[in-house]
């Protein structure tokens, strides 16, 4: 167990560093899916089916889709992004380091952490998830549908062809 | 499902945190160092898988769901996010044929 969350973990940050480097979009969205895939790993390892199963199909399976999708219909898997000034680049480094730094930091007392509640590990499973969605957040839930259909109407207005300007 | 092993029993919570914050950085490291806009919406999915990730070890860890349900959500909000970020991109291709995010300065002062 110990050694899957090593080898996750290990999976997940080389993953997200080649998101990050490397050259050409498309292998980014392939690195993406695999530091998706480890999370979703962790996910199971922490005994989160419902998430777990849901990570994949909404991350993995739809938003990836998508991603790879207008990669390849608007053509943009050329690299000849013309890239930032080397300056920008070192600055963005060291602030990137620097944040590391500050969050570890801020977390460093994490160890000290004692659990508020006697442990069961039975809350993820989708019964309790259920339960927990359905009486305590039905309202949040009904309104996530109506962010849904917003984004969805704004999607399609945005992608939609200036009928003026044409 | 009863005796079913969790990483937490082995594994101490700030481990957790510390992968966290080292994927959150990264992804912010993303969103400063590449100009390709499709690259810079990976990252911020990649903060937020993050801070998800972290809300479940602490949902887990105090026995509570009402993290995963955040979680939850906050797959809601993404999934929406992408969506509406994808359509402005594909129209700053159609618009000015190029997805650098350097050309869209017109609304900074």
């Amino acid at each position: 167990m110990t050694f899957l969350f090593y080898l996750l973990a290990a999976v997940a940050i080389l993953s997200a560093l080649m998101v990050v480097f490397s050259r050409s979009p498309i292998n980014s969205v392939i690195f993406l899916i695999i530091c998706f895939l480890s999370i979703a790993g962790h996910y199971i390892l922490l005994n989160a089916q419902f998430l777990a199963v849901v990570h994949i199909i909404v991350y993995t399976g739809a938003i990836m889709v998508l991603f790879l999708f207008v990669i390849m219909l608007l053509n943009l898997n050329t690299s000849n992004e013309p890239h930032k000034s080397q300056l920008t680049r070192i600055t963005a480094v060291i602030t990137g380091g620097l944040l590391l730094l500050v969050l570890i930091a801020a977390t460093k007392d994490a160890v000290l952490i004692q659990a508020k509640n006697p442990a069961d590990y039975n809350i993820g499973l989708v019964k309790q998830i259920g339960q927990t969605l359905f009486k305590q957040f039905l309202l949040p839930f009904e309104i996530s549908s109506v962010l849904f259909i917003s984004a969805m109407v704004g999607a399609v207005m945005l992608g939609k062809k200036d009928s003026k300007k044409n | 499902m009863k005796d079913m092993s969790v990483a937490l029993k082995f594994i101490p919570l700030d481990h957790y945190v510390l992968l966290c914050i080292i994927l959150f950085s990264i992804g912010v490291l993303g969103v400063l160092y590449r100009r390709n806009t499709i690259i810079i919406i990976m990252c911020i999915e990649l903060m937020l898988n993050s801070v998800n990730l972290l809300l479940t070890a602490f949902s887990v860890y105090h026995s509570d769901p009402t993290g995963q349900i955040f979680v939850f959500f906050i797959m809601v909000v993404a999934a929406a996010e992408v969506a509406v970020g994808l359509a402005i991109l594909v129209m700053m291709k159609r618009n000015i044929d190029s997805v650098d995010i350097n050309l869209l300065s017109r609304l900074k002062w």
